[in-house]
C-alpha cells in the first residue's frame, strides 16, 4: 500500500505517543497471554493424555484405596492390553510449600504403559534394578539442581516419614504437554514398608485398550465387576479423569477470563482516547488533506490504518514477549502450574484481539475524520 | 498564589470524553486490583475463621491436614483425658474425635466435586459456636441421617431438606441445614461418626479437636502429647492449623493479583501520560496566559499535577464502586492442602477499597508528573506565540 509511509511518517511525528500507546497495548496483550496460559497449563493434562488409556479408582474419591487383588481380574477384562497401577505419595522436600507429585509405580509396567515417559535405555535398567530408586522430571531436576546419583529425602504426609529415594533416572516428556514436575519410584518399596494392616492397596490402576472405541464397554464391565464389592471401582478414560480433577478447581477460569477481559477493555478505553487526540490535534491537517483531493474513504482508511498499525504492532511485541519470558524460564509458581508454557493459539487470539482493540479505537477518529468539512475545519484552526 | 481548584473541574469537564475514558481505564485497573484481593481474601478468611483460637486440634504426626491423618480410637480416649480440656456443663471434656472422607458428589451444574464428609459427636457443635442450625434438625445418632452445610446445600445436587443422598451405598435423608458463617464448615456433610466408622470402613478417626480450659496451657499439652511415643500425634493451634491450609494458594492469588495489576498499572500510566501530554499540548496558550498573570511555575506543575490526580481518584472511585456488586457473590475452588471443594465469598472490605483509590491516585501522580513538568517550563513569549 503505497500510503503505508505517510501513516508511518504520522506515527513517527509525535514518537512518545506512538511509544507509550504501543506499549500500553503491549502490556495488555502481555497480560492477556499469561492468564490464558494459566488456563491452558490447567488442560494440559487434558491435551497429555492417551485416549487408550483408562483410569479406575474407588468410586468414593482417591482417598479410599483398591486392593491389589484387583489387579489379575482387570488384566482379564477383554479389551485390556496392559495394566499398571500407583499410589499418590503426598510428600513435600523440606517444606510444604515445595510440592510436585510423587506417585509409587508399579515399575516393571510403568514405562510400557506411559510411552511419553521417555527414559535412556541404561536409566531405565538402572531404575528398575534398585529397589530405593526414583526417576524424576527434566524440570523438577532443573528446579532444585537433582543430579544422577543424589539422595532425595521426601517427607510424607500420607505415609509418614523421610523416605529417601536415589535419582537413577531423570526423564523428558514426549511431548510438550508432558508434566515434566513429577517423581516416580517404586510401589514395592512403598508397600513393604508400611504396617501389615495398609498394605496391598492400590489408589489408581491404568488400563490400556486395543482402541479408543473400546473405552465405554471396557469402562462399564470393569465397573460391573466390582460394582456390589466393598470397594467399587469408578472407570474413565484418562481425559474424563484428568476433567473432572480440573473441574474441581472450580471456577479459576471464569475468574481468569473476567480479569483478563477487564484489563482489554481498560487499555481500549485508553487507546481510544489516544486516537481520538490524534485525529483532533490534526484537524487542520486532514482538512488540507481533503482540499488537496483525498477521498473521504482514503482518509478513513488512513486514520483508522494508523489505529491497526498501532494495535498491530503492541500485539506483537506483547504476544512475543509472554511467549519468550515463559518458554524457557520453567516458571512453576510454587509446582501449581507444571507445564507453564504459551501455546500458538494463545498466541493467534492475542493477535486477533489487538487488531479488533485497533479496529475499534480507530473507528471513531476515522468516521470523524472522514466526516470532516473542509472549510469549517480550516476555519476553527485558523 | 495557587490556581483555584475550580479551574482544573472546568478543563476535566471541558472534555468529557477524554476525561470519562481516561478514568474509566484507571478505573478497571482498581477494579482488577480490589477483585483480586476480595478473592484472595474471601479465600483466606474462610479458612481462617474456620479454626478458633481457644480450640486446639490432635492430628497424626506429620500429616498437614486431616485428611491424611489418623488417630486411633484408644489414642483419641487418652487426649481426651487430658486435665487441660474445658469442661461441658455436665462435666464431660469438651472434646471431639471426628472422621473425615471425601466423597465426590455432583454440583447442580453435573460437575464433579470431592466434599468434605465428618462424622462428628454431640460436642462438635459445641466447639464451633458460630455454627447453629437454620432448617430441621440435628441428625439421630445411630440412623441414617446427615445435616449439610449452607453452602454445601446450595452448590450440591440433592442436598435440599428431606432430600436423600447416597453416602457408601446407602441413603442417607438430609434432616436440617447448618450455617457456619462462611468457614469451610459449610462445604461440608455432617453425620454420626459412630454409625460412619463401620460404613464406610474405617477403623480410625482423622482428629480430636478440643477446648483448652486456657489458652496459656496449650505449650503443657503440646509437649505432653507430642512426647508420647504410643500416639505419635502433632499438636496445633485450631486457628493456625486451617490458616496454614490457606496459606499456599492465597499467596498465589495475591501474587498474580500483585502482578497483574502492577503490569496493568503500567499500561495505565501511560495512557494516563498520553492524556495529560495532550492536555498540556492543547493549552499552551492557557499556560502561556497564566504565567503571565504572573502564577508561579510550581503552582502551574501543582496545577496540572492535580488534575491528574483528580482525573485517576475519579476512576478510582468508579472503579471502587463497580467492585462493591462482586461482595458476598460465593465461588468455590479445590483447597489444595485437603484436595476438598470449598466455597467462599468474595470480601470487599473499606481497607481494600481505599488501597484501590490510593493505588489510582498514585497512577494519576505518577502518570501527571511528567507532563505537568512540561507545562511549567514553558517560556511565557513562545507559548504565547503558539497556535
Amino acid at each position: 500500500m503505497k500510503y503505508l509511509r505517510l501513516i508511518v511518517a504520522n506515527l513517527l511525528r509525535s514518537k512518545r505517543r506512538t511509544f507509550l500507546t504501543v506499549f500500553s497495548i503491549a502490556i495488555a496483550l502481555f497480560l492477556f497471554c499469561t492468564l490464558r496460559t494459566v488456563i491452558t497449563s490447567f488442560e494440559a493434562s487434558l491435551r497429555a493424555s492417551k485416549a487408550t488409556r483408562l483410569v479406575v479408582r474407588h468410586a468414593a474419591s482417591l482417598v479410599f484405596p483398591l486392593p491389589l487383588a484387583y489387579r489379575e481380574r482387570l488384566a482379564q477384562v477383554p479389551g485390556v492390553t496392559g495394566i499398571s497401577y500407583g499410589n499418590w505419595f503426598g510428600g513435600y522436600y523440606q517444606d510444604p510449600k515445595n510440592q510436585f507429585a510423587q506417585f509409587a509405580m508399579d515399575v516393571p509396567t510403568l514405562l510400557d504403559l506411559f510411552p511419553e515417559v521417555v527414559l535412556p535405555t541404561a536409566q531405565a535398567e538402572a531404575f528398575r534394578s534398585e529397589r530405593t530408586a526414583c526417576i524424576i522430571g527434566g524440570a523438577l531436576a532443573r528446579k532444585y539442581g537433582w543430579k544422577l546419583g543424589d539422595q532425595v529425602p521426601i517427607i510424607g504426609t500420607i505415609f509418614p516419614g523421610e523416605w529417601r529415594f536415589v535419582v537413577r533416572g531423570i526423564y523428558t516428556g514426549q511431548t510438550k504437554d508432558v508434566d515434566e514436575n513429577t517423581l516416580f519410584f517404586h510401589w514395592d518399596y512403598l508397600n513393604e514398608s508400611l504396617p501389615e494392616g495398609r498394605r496391598n492397596f492400590v489408589g489408581i490402576y491404568w488400563l490400556r485398550i486395543a482402541s479408543p472405541d473400546l473405552a465405554a464397554s471396557v469402562s462399564g464391565r470393569v465397573d460391573a465387576i466390582f460394582e456390589n464389592s466393598p470397594q467399587p471401582t469408578k472407570t474413565e478414560t484418562e481425559k474424563a479423569f484428568q476433567a473432572g480433577f480440573i473441574s474441581m478447581i472450580g471456577n479459576v477460569q471464569l475468574l481468569l477470563t473476567i480479569i483478563g477481559s477487564a484489563i482489554v477493555f481498560a487499555i481500549m478505553l485508553v487507546t481510544i482516547n489516544t486516537m481520538m487526540m490524534a485525529a483532533r490535534e490534526r484537524t487542520r491537517e486532514i482538512a488540507v488533506l481533503k482540499t488537496l483531493g483525498f477521498s473521504d474513504g482514503l482518509i478513513l482508511r488512513l486514520v483508522g490504518g494508523e489505529a491497526l498499525f498501532l494495535s498491530l504492532l503492541g500485539g506483537a511485541l506483547g504476544c512475543g514477549l509472554a511467549a519468550l519470558v515463559f518458554r524457557e524460564s520453567d516458571f512453576t509458581a510454587g509446582g501449581f502450574f507444571p507445564n507453564f508454557r504459551v501455546l500458538p493459539e494463545t498466541v493467534l487470539l492475542g493477535l486477533l484481539l489487538a487488531a479488533i482493540m485497533g479496529f475499534l479505537s480507530g473507528v471513531a477518529p476515522a468516521v470523524q475524520a472522514a466526516r470532516l468539512e473542509i472549510a469549517s475545519a480550516l476555519r476553527k484552526v485558523a | 498564589m495557587a490556581i483555584p481548584l475550580a479551574y482544573n473541574l472546568r478543563n476535566l469537564s471541558a472534555r468529557k470524553v477524554s476525561t470519562v475514558l481516561t478514568a474509566l481505564g484507571i478505573g478497571l485497573v482498581s477494579w482488577v486490583f480490589i477483585f483480586t484481593l476480595a478473592l484472595a481474601g474471601g479465600f483466606q478468611s474462610a479458612l481462617q475463621a474456620t479454626g478458633s483460637p481457644t480450640n486446639a486440634i490432635v492430628i497424626r504426626n506429620g500429616s498437614t491436614a486431616e485428611l491424611t491423618s489418623i488417630v486411633a480410637r484408644d489414642a483419641a480416649a487418652s487426649i481426651e483425658s487430658q486435665p487441660e480440656i474445658a469442661r461441658a456443663p455436665d462435666g464431660t471434656p469438651l472434646a471431639t474425635h471426628e472422621l473425615v472422607v471425601l466423597w465426590n458428589l455432583k454440583r447442580k451444574n453435573g460437575t464433579p466435586a470431592n466434599v468434605v464428609v465428618r462424622g462428628v459427636t454431640a460436642k462438635s457443635v459445641a466447639l464451633r459456636p458460630k455454627i447453629h442450625l437454620v432448617e430441621g434438625r440435628m441428625f439421630r445418632p445411630g440412623l441414617e441421617e446427615v445435616v449439610v452445610g449452607k453452602l454445601a446445600q446450595a452448590r450440591i445436587a440433592h442436598c435440599a431438606l428431606g432430600d436423600r443422598i447416597k453416602l457408601a451405598g446407602r441413603q442417607w435423608s438430609i434432616v436440617g441445614v447448618f450455617d457456619a458463617q462462611g468457614t469451610a464448615f459449610d462445604s461440608e456433610i455432617w453425620g454420626d461418626v459412630e454409625l460412619f466408622m463401620p460404613v464406610f470402613d474405617r477403623p480410625v478417626y482423622q482428629s480430636v479437636t478440643l477446648r483448652l480450659d486456657e489458652p496459656s496451657h496449650f505449650g503443657a499439652l503440646r509437649k505432653r502429647l507430642e512426647a508420647d511415643p504410643r500416639m505419635s500425634v502433632q499438636v496445633k493451634h485450631e486457628d493456625e492449623f486451617y490458616a496454614a491450609q490457606s496459606a499456599t494458594l492465597a499467596a498465589l492469588l495475591r501474587g498474580l493479583g500483585l502482578f497483574v495489576t502492577l503490569v496493568m498499572a503500567l499500561g495505565a500510566i501511560f495512557g494516563a501520560l498520553n492524556t495529560m501530554y495532550a492536555a498540556v499540548g492543547s493549552r499552551t496558550k492557557e499556560i502561556g496566559t497564566l504565567l503571565a498573570l504572573g502564577f508561579s511555575r510550581g503552582s502551574i506543575l501543582t496545577s496540572f499535577l492535580i488534575e491528574s490526580v483528580l482525573l485517576a481518584t475519579l476512576g478510582g472511585l468508579l472503579g471502587s464502586l463497580m467492585t462493591l456488586p462482586v461482595n458476598g457473590i460465593t465461588t468455590s475452588t479445590m483447597n489444595f492442602a485437603s484436595f476438598s471443594e470449598i466455597a467462599f465469598r468474595f470480601q470487599v472490605t473499606p481497607s481494600m477499597l481505599l488501597s484501590g483509590m490510593i493505588f489510582a491516585a498514585v497512577m494519576g501522580a505518577l502518570g501527571g508528573f511528567f507532563p505537568s513538568r512540561k507545562a511549567a517550563r514553558r517560556v511565557i513569549v513562545e507559548a504565547l506565540r503558539e497556535a
